[in-house]
């Protein structure tokens, strides 16, 4: 159970980068960019066949973030300067992804073991470091102890480093004018900003930030495969809306923190969803349709009780306020 | 300041839906003119400002702002030199995000965006000053999301908006259309102080004839695509509406009998 949790989160965090880049495509710019299908797998293609021909694994990872980010700038483009309608754009880019990425491993998958990965290399230093060891002794768990706090740690300290220069990023001018272009195009290029390069833009780092995610999965699991991007968007548009509907979306730093516990808390419910009888592997797509579907109706529900019950009350304390004022008029003609 | 040269746009050309919305239109606005444009519906007065921000391109004709011709020039690269109020009160400024955010939007027209903060402490003391000016209480609301405020309100931030940068060119749209009476007041106000404050060189397309005769000193009025009379100056100011609607009759009906006379 614990062990489950604790690579819930682990996993969690790394898939909370994918989130952050759909957050930013999705609300941001207001465009359904199904092109995550395709990038999260480029960037772990990527990612695989550099480190297998003995590259760092940190520079395969940039490397790779780089390749998401070339992805999406082509959906932007196809949406801005060839005018296709922003989904079409989305999915025929996922299309034509999936066979580039075929070429890019050469084959459907690529396994990763034995291989120096980000996730060795970080392990390693940690334990050599002693910091597991140090960890255990202060939070003495009797029934679980982790493999290694490293990747916990390293992926949280990245998810984080990569929110807050979201949150400062979307408040420069540059940042501004692309959140503009998503909640008002007509207004912000009155104010002369150049709102196709605003888009290509944006996209190009929503993508950048899946492809990076991918890249870490891809290292994480210890291999990267061609179908590993299915249903992906449907899992950041679940952390999205998860996020937002438990911990608000106020400001910006407040949505893209609710995005980053959305990913974990969509991780642990997949895995104890897992844990029931009669669900198996397979049936992870069709788990994932069921959350995001609830995640989207429950919150409306919710609301709209919160609305019943209002008016009733206001029904009755008007029905009250008519005794009393009938009391009195009665009074007035005695 | 702004100069329109035998401006011509057609819509649907060809078809049974072909419609002149512009017939070689000439047009010249001093600085500091503040020109007024009346005209009924299909008039051709949105098509011209549409032409002018740059939304829509001229089929024949050329465009000049400041002695530089902008007639290719993109929407957004001549918004350097226009600010726009729209008819919609909802479309001049972006919901979901804040006051001092959308004042900087605005703030940026005129310059490169770059990576530095939007808002900085110079800036927001800045904006507190310029919302004084409106005297609507939002220079203490201005970390509030604008999709909060009312029409009126919002409409007077789009007029802030587009105004205190002093653009070379005002094109006002419209604006007081969607507002209740006392709010489309308040912001025909607010229009005439700015535009006096700043000596901006200013076109409004308005329905309300009054309001048309009390701001700015010019006036056109368009017809069927063509500016079919014109009043500037002592002319203008001794105008009313009885006068303007007489006008826009004789002219009217000299046309209809200049048709007949053609089929005769």
């Amino acid at each position: 159970m614990f062990t489950a949790i604790f690579s819930s989160v682990e996993a969690g965090f790394i898939y909370a980068i994918m989130a952050l880049g759909v957050y930013l495509s999705f609300r941001i710019l207001d465009f359904p960019d199904l092109t995550v299908d395709g990038s999260f797998v480029t960037g772990a293609a990527v990612a695989s066949v550099l480190i297998i021909n003995g590259t760092n694994p940190f520079i395969a990872s940039a490397v790779a973030l780089l390749a998401g980010f070339i992805a999406g700038c082509v959906t932007g483009l196809l949406h801005t300067k060839g005018k296709i309608n922003p989904l079409l754009s989305g999915i025929l880019m996922m299309i034509a992804l999936y066979s580039i990425n075929l070429r890019i491993m050469g084959r459907s998958n690529v396994p990763l073991l034995q291989q120096e990965t980000v996730v060795t290399v970080l392990t390693e230093a940690w334990q050599k470091a002693g910091i597991d060891e140090a960890i255990n002794r202060v939070i003495s768990l009797q029934s679980f102890v982790p493999r290694t706090w490293a990747v916990l740690f390293c992926m949280a300290l990245t998810v984080f480093i990569i929110k807050l220069l979201l949150d400062q990023l979307l408040k420069t001018e540059i940042g501004l004018a692309l959140r503009a272009t998503g909640d008002n195009k007509q207004m912000i290029s009155s104010f002369s900003a150049n709102t196709d390069l605003l888009t290509i833009f944006g996209l190009g780092l929503s993508n950048a930030l899946v492809a990076f995610s991918g890249a870490l999965v891809a290292q994480y699991g210890g291999f990267s495969d061609v179908g590993m991007g299915i249903g992906m968007i449907i899992i950041g548009l679940a952390s999205v809306i998860i996020g937002e509907a438990l911990f608000g979306a106020r400001s910006v730093a407040r949505a893209t923190l609710a995005v980053i516990g959305g990913a974990i808390v969509y991780r642990i419910i997949l895995a104890l969803a897992l844990r029931v009888q009669f669900l198996e592997t397979s049936d992870v797509k069709l788990i994932t349709a069921l959350i995001v579907m609830l995640s989207l109706i429950v919150p409306n529900v919710l609301s709209s009780q919160k609305e019943k019950r209002r008016k009733k009350r206001r029904a009755q304390e008007r029905e009250r306020g008519e005794h009393v004022a009938g009391a009195q008029t009665d009074y007035k003609s005695v | 300041m702004l100069e329109l040269r035998q401006i011509t746009k057609v819509f649907n050309e060809g078809t049974v839906d072909e419609k002149v919305a512009l017939k070689s239109i000439n047009l010249t606005l001093a600085p500091g003119d503040f020109v007024t444009i009346i005209g009924s519906n299909g008039a051709g007065k949105s098509t011209m400002m549409n032409v002018i921000s740059g939304k829509l391109l001229p089929d024949t004709g050329s465009v000049w702002i400041n002695g530089q011709e902008v007639t290719q020039l993109s929407e957004h690269k001549r918004a350097r030199y226009i600010g726009r109020v729209f008819q919609d009160p909802l479309a001049g400024t972006a919901p979901n995000m804040t006051i001092e955010e959308n004042l900087a939007l605005a703030y940026n027209r005129t310059k490169r965006r770059t990576l530095k903060f939007g808002v900085t402490k110079q800036r927001r003391e800045f904006f507190r000053e310029a919302l004084k000016t409106l005297q609507l209480g939002l220079e203490n609301r201005l970390t509030a999301k604008v999709g909060l405020l009312s029409g009126g309100e919002r409409q007077a931030l789009s007029l802030l908006m587009a105004t205190f940068t002093k653009p070379d060119l005002l094109l006002l749209d419209e604006h007081t259309a969607a507002l209740d009476p006392a709010r489309a007041e308040l912001i025909t106000q607010l229009t005439k102080d700015m535009v006096e404050k700043l000596q901006l060189t200013t076109l409004m397309v308005t329905h309300n004839m009054e309001q048309a005769l009390r701001l700015g000193n010019r006036l056109i009025m368009m017809d069927q695509g063509q500016i079919i009379f014109e009043a500037s100056g002592k002319e203008k100011q001794s105008l009313t509406v009885e006068k303007l609607l007489q006008e826009f009759q004789r002219i009217r009906s000299s046309h209809f009998a200049s048709d007949r006379a053609m089929l005769v």
